[in-house]
């Protein structure tokens, strides 16, 4: 079985965000960049099924060449081989696109729910659609017994259990497997495994980002005595009118 | 111009955040017609004509009483040619996220997610998207002449502006292939507030000790009739269940109200609540992190602050 897994390459939770050049552009000043955790997840569940069921995995990241670091570690994670399109994941469809055309061929293709910088979580529905195959998300378990895919995937309020064939993309979440961190023997054998760089299908962007904005600095928080939970409630309802 | 949205219905209702897709459509000018899929009585359906559609489609069939994205996407990309709308707009919720995203490869539409105005059109055709888990915000030019557009909740105001439109039945013609996923069961909590759809949330930390412990929290929210939430720890220890997880990789809220109860306020966690309106903290640690990002805190037990909360809030309505 031929596993894809689509890595992202992005700022680590924690980041401060903020904008520079008249806020066009990321500020990326002493920002640690991270596999997106929920790609993460999926990377973990792929290496997990690779061990169990004898599969190869792929790793794939739509961006420039400062991803690499980002793939390698993937690699040392327990990927065979990567491939980068070399290209700036413009939007969403930008991306999806390029992923489909590198996912032919591939029996399961599995990414994340959502980056965790554009927040789209849609990347695997439009590649499925584009290469005419099902696709799950956000998906907390997977198991695959023949060419059968068994789900579990979460809806509002609680789990719905779904099963489709293959090939599939899989949108997922934790705790569909333990992340994983890569050891010393994996980190060596990384350095060897292949990275191929690709160039990027030409495509349309029909969405294009002009401009950031940060939120509005917070005012400082009121602090109320625990003895007297009346006054919030009072100002809950006549200060923040939220009641 | 002519808008398609997609509504979504839950216990025999439409959804708050489909009326807000349906006044945000209104609000952007041009006819909206409301589509509803899977059995729902006309009458709910009619509701959407007093909030700005001027007709409403239903196609009715009870196989789309489970949503499969594929078959949902093609039922509405089906409408969205039959009544000639150019635009697409509806909730970003998990089911129309991925049904947006497909409509909008099939029919060559920009799409735009997680947005959170109305757009301003000035200068082009621009939306305001929530980006960074909502510690940022983008704004993306829509340069096609079809759109797709999911909203978050909060980006119109909710408002009634008609009367109810008598539903026409709508019949998309579907195959096996649409059914591409099948959903062999469902495991959901039915009585509990919908916690992405509250107007008020509280959550739980590990401030609140143990999952033997939540019944105080739990009045409070009943008081309120808000949504139980809880952190990421307490959801990873397993004392209460995965769906509730607010925070970064868990559920982003946007209450109206969010109390914060024994959650120390990790980033984590903040990216998830940073949309609410108002944010209350109670904490028994005054150094806790997250009264930085607190309207109002209170530093004291949970186990004494709750009960009188809950008390002052049953007394004062």
């Amino acid at each position: 079985m031929k596993i894809l897994v689509c890595i992202t390459h992005v700022p680590d939770t924690t980041s401060r965000i903020s904008f520079v050049d008249n806020n066009t552009k990321f500020d990326a000043t002493g920002v640690q960049y991270i596999i997106g955790p929920y790609d993460d997840y999926a990377l973990a569940r792929a290496v997990e099924l690779k061990e169990t069921l004898g599969a190869t995995v792929t790793v794939l990241n739509v961006g420039l060449a400062e991803s690499d670091p980002t793939l390698r570690k993937a690699l040392a994670i327990g990927a065979d081989d990567a491939i980068r399109v070399n290209a700036e994941p413009a939007d969403s469809y930008f991306v999806a696109s390029q992923i489909a055309e590198q996912a032919k061929g591939f029996d399961l293709v599995l990414m994340g729910r959502e980056s965790i910088d554009f927040n789209g979580g849609v990347v695997h529905a439009m590649v499925a659609d584009m290469l005419g195959i099902p696709s799950v998300s956000p998906v907390m378990k997977l198991d695959i017994e023949g060419t059968t895919v068994k789900m579990a995937k979460e809806i509002e309020g609680g789990k719905e259990y779904v099963e489709a064939n293959l090939p599939l993309v899989a949108g997922c979440q934790e705790p569909i497997a333990e992340w994983k961190i890569p050891n010393m023997r994996g980190i060596m054998s990384a350095r060897t495994k292949p990275l191929k760089v690709v160039e990027p299908k030409a495509v349309d962007t029909l969405a294009k980002t002009t401009k950031f904005e940060l939120p509005p600095p917070k005012g400082a928080v009121k602090m109320i005595s625990a003895e007297q939970v009346e006054e919030l409630v009072t100002r809950l309802k006549t200060e923040a009118k939220v009641l | 111009m002519k808008t398609l949205v997609f509504v979504e219905h839950a216990d025999g209702k439409l959804k708050r955040t489909s009326l807000e897709a349906i006044c945000y459509a209104k609000a952007m000018g041009g006819d909206v017609v409301a589509l509803a899929l899977g059995t729902l009585d006309s009458q709910s359906l009619a509701e959407a004509g007093k909030y700005g559609a001027s007709r409403a489609l239903h196609a009715s069939d009870a196989k789309f009483d489970h949503p499969v994205i594929q078959a949902y996407s093609s039922a509405v990309a089906q409408a969205m040619q039959q009544e000639g709308c150019d635009h697409l707009v509806l909730a970003n919720s998990p089911l129309g996220g991925p049904v947006a995203a497909k409509v909008a490869v099939r029919i060559g539409a920009g799409f735009v997610s997680n947005v959170i105005e109305l757009p301003s059109t000035a200068n082009g055709f621009m939306v305001k998207r929530s980006i960074y888990t909502g510690k940022a915000f983008a704004w993306v030019e829509v340069k096609s002449a079809k759109k797709v557009i999911a909203i978050r909740k909060n980006a119109a105001e909710i408002k009634e502006s008609g009367a109810p439109v008598s539903p026409v039945s709508f019949t998309p013609s579907l195959t096996d292939k649409d059914f591409n996923t099948k959903i062999l069961s469902t495991d959901k909590a039915t009585t509990a507030v919908s916690l992405p759809e509250a107007n008020i949330v509280v959550s739980g930390g590990r401030g609140m000790k143990g999952p033997e412990h939540w019944a105080p929290l739990e009045e409070l929210a009943a008081t309120l009739g808000a949504a139980t939430g809880c952190s990421k720890p307490v959801s990873d220890m397993g004392w209460r269940p995965h769906h509730e997880h607010v925070g970064q990789t868990g559920v982003k809220v946007a209450p109206q109200l969010y109390i914060a109860v024994g959650i120390s306020g990790a980033i984590q966690h903040l990216a998830g609540v940073n949309s609410s309106k108002c944010i209350v903290v109670i904490n028994k640690d005054p150094e806790a992190p997250f009264f930085k990002a607190a309207d109002y805190g209170i530093v004291g037990d949970a186990f004494d602050v709750l009960p009188k909360l809950t008390q002052a809030l049953k007394s004062a309505k």
